[in-house]
């Protein structure tokens, strides 16, 4: 078969493309800019503006920073350790911190709820230690541990990776030429794995900033996220432009996002990113 | 040494985060009270109640069909797919994965609410529409995987091949898909990973009373827990286990036997 040909073979996605990608983004950018009966309008977008809906984006926003930055403070130190493993039980190791992820994502949720609701399992040990108990279920606090939680892997994951890469014998060389550990940390570590690190960040930020079942089960109806606002205006207020309007506004944030974290990433190492 | 032991600490206490929630819900599952707290004795009742709640089973098998079939067919697309793209010119290739990119960064959400709109205008929400939202979002997974192995490939082989009389089927089947297979597969496996723990594509996509073990979970968990629902989590967390422990086991037992091979 020659090349013309073989190119033919990637014509059914092509179709799945336009009817599955494309048109569905159409579709949305449509409902985004008309109104109810049809008229072109800004209205849904700028809806954004209303204090209900800017006070959801910006706690959206302030509790996928905070989740981003717990989950990188946590998984940086994790998979430097990890790295050092002995490569025999190096594999089992990193096996052991992927597995909760299999574990259905609501399931992990339910967890949460048990160990923070009042009378759920964290509260007890401290009631038998003596210690006042935390009344965090409902709040954004509970929402933030869930989040990392759930997305501590897919921080893990890819630093590991980078770091799994660096050659041992640059850094045999490093201490050769008398570099300290703190200059071969600066040197060598940190900029070999920033791909990795931009990576990590990408992929815990963009689900923090835009999940809704996290804040829907343990908020109590008093967290209200972004994600919250527009699924209540599909679902329960059936007023799709409203929410197609601020699932663009959400889309531009992710977008930025994106942009502005590949933008650091000078090496281009986050290959699936642009 | 003290470096050492500080690493070790870390590692626990990670360790403790990770698995302390795990570690309470197979706890509750064998507990024979509904309270959270206070421990009523071993009881299997909740596992015997979970194998008679029909939601859950229904919930389970369309999971498993879900995620088989959305699987199988993206890996199929997003094979013909990676082969046809690694095909193209330069610039035909970046449109193409520009598009391939828009699922895997968009927002959840938003995928799964573009769709709707889509699905709503032409036809009803039902099994078939989940399944092509599934679809649509594993190929990406699947192509991400084929085409490096593609790179790799040597075109001289397969054109040698084809000069000695090998049908173009045939010099595929016997150069191209031994080097790109592992791609495949772990393509195929990592859809079927995001099929199985998807949430929010589902939600929006399905239709009434179909549910899949994430949307139906979150239905009964805004109504209240019921304590099945540990035991289903105990069923679960040791069936990933098993899975994951008999790929691992099973890829490294390959690995040794090639090396012995080689040597």
């Amino acid at each position: 078969m020659n090349k013309l040909k073989r190119q033919f073979l990637a014509g059914p996605y092509l179709v799945w493309i336009i009817g599955f990608i494309l048109l569905p983004i159409i579709m949305i950018l449509y409902y985004a800019l008309t109104n109810q009966t049809g008229e072109a309008t800004l209205s849904n977008i700028l809806a954004i503006g209303t204090p209900i809906h800017s006070k959801a984006l910006f706690l959206s926003l302030k509790l996928a920073f905070l989740c981003t930055a717990i989950c990188l403070v946590l998984s940086y130190p994790l998979a430097m350790i990890l790295s050092n493993i002995r490569k025999k039980h190096q594999n089992l190791i990193v096996f052991i911190f992927i597995l909760p992820m299999w574990m259905n994502f609501m399931l992990r949720i339910l967890a949460w709820k048990m160990l923070l609701s009042n009378n759920g399992v964290i509260n007890s040990v401290l009631e038998t230690l003596g210690i006042p108990p935390l009344d965090i279920l409902n709040t954004p606090t509970a929402v933030v541990f869930c989040m990392v939680y759930d997305f501590l892997p897919f921080m893990i994951l890819p630093i590991y990776n980078s770091m799994a890469r660096i050659g041992k014998d640059i850094i045999e060389a490093a201490k050769d030429l008398g570099a300290g550990s703190v200059t071969i940390f600066f040197k060598i570590i940190l900029p070999l794995t920033i791909s990795g690190v931009v990576s990590g960040i990408i992929m815990v930020f963009v689900p923090a900033l835009t999940s809704f079942a996290i804040s829907d089960l343990l908020g109590g109806g008093k967290v209200l996220l972004i994600g919250n606002v527009i699924e209540q205006a599909f679902m329960q207020e059936y007023n799709w432009n409203l929410g197609s309007g601020l699932s663009i506004v959400l889309m531009v944030f992710v977008i930025a996002s994106m942009a502005l974290m590949s933008a650091h990433d000078k090496e281009g190492g986050g290959a699936g990113v642009w | 040494m003290v470096k050492k032991s500080a690493e070790r600490i870390y590692l626990g206490l990670i360790f403790l985060f990770l698995y302390l929630p795990i570690a309470v819900l197979i706890v509750l599952s064998f507990n024979n009270s509904k309270s959270r707290v206070v421990w009523g004795g071993f009881t299997l009742k909740w596992y015997q109640q979970l194998f008679h709640n029909n939601t859950i089973k229904a919930a389970f098998t369309t999971t498993i069909f879900i995620t088989v079939i959305s699987a199988l067919l993206a890996t199929l697309l997003g094979t013909l797919a990676a082969l046809g793209i690694h095909a193209m010119k330069a610039k035909k290739q970046a449109i193409m994965l520009g598009a391939t990119n828009i699922p895997l960064l968009n927002a959840d959400i938003v995928t799964g609410l573009s769709m709707m709109l889509l699905f709503v205008r032409f036809t009803k929400l039902g099994m078939s529409t989940v399944l092509i939202a599934h679809i649509t979002f594993n190929i990406p997974y699947v192509i991400l995987n084929v085409l490096p192995k593609l790179r790799q490939c040597s075109q001289n082989t397969y054109e040698a091949a084809l000069d000695l009389g090998a049908t173009p089927f045939y010099a595929f089947r016997k150069i191209i898909w031994p080097q790109i297979r592992p791609g495949v597969f772990s393509g195929a496996l990592m859809a079927m990973t995001m099929s199985l723990d998807d949430f929010s594509v589902t939600y929006f996509t399905k239709g009434a009373g179909i549910n899949t073990l994430s949307t139906m979970i979150y239905t009964e968990m805004r109504k209240g827990i019921i304590p099945e629902m540990y035991a289903l989590s105990t069923i679960l967390f040791f069936i990933a286990l098993i899975l994951l422990l008999v790929m691992n086991f099973g890829s490294s037992r390959k690995d040794k036997l090639a090396k012995e091979r080689i040597g």
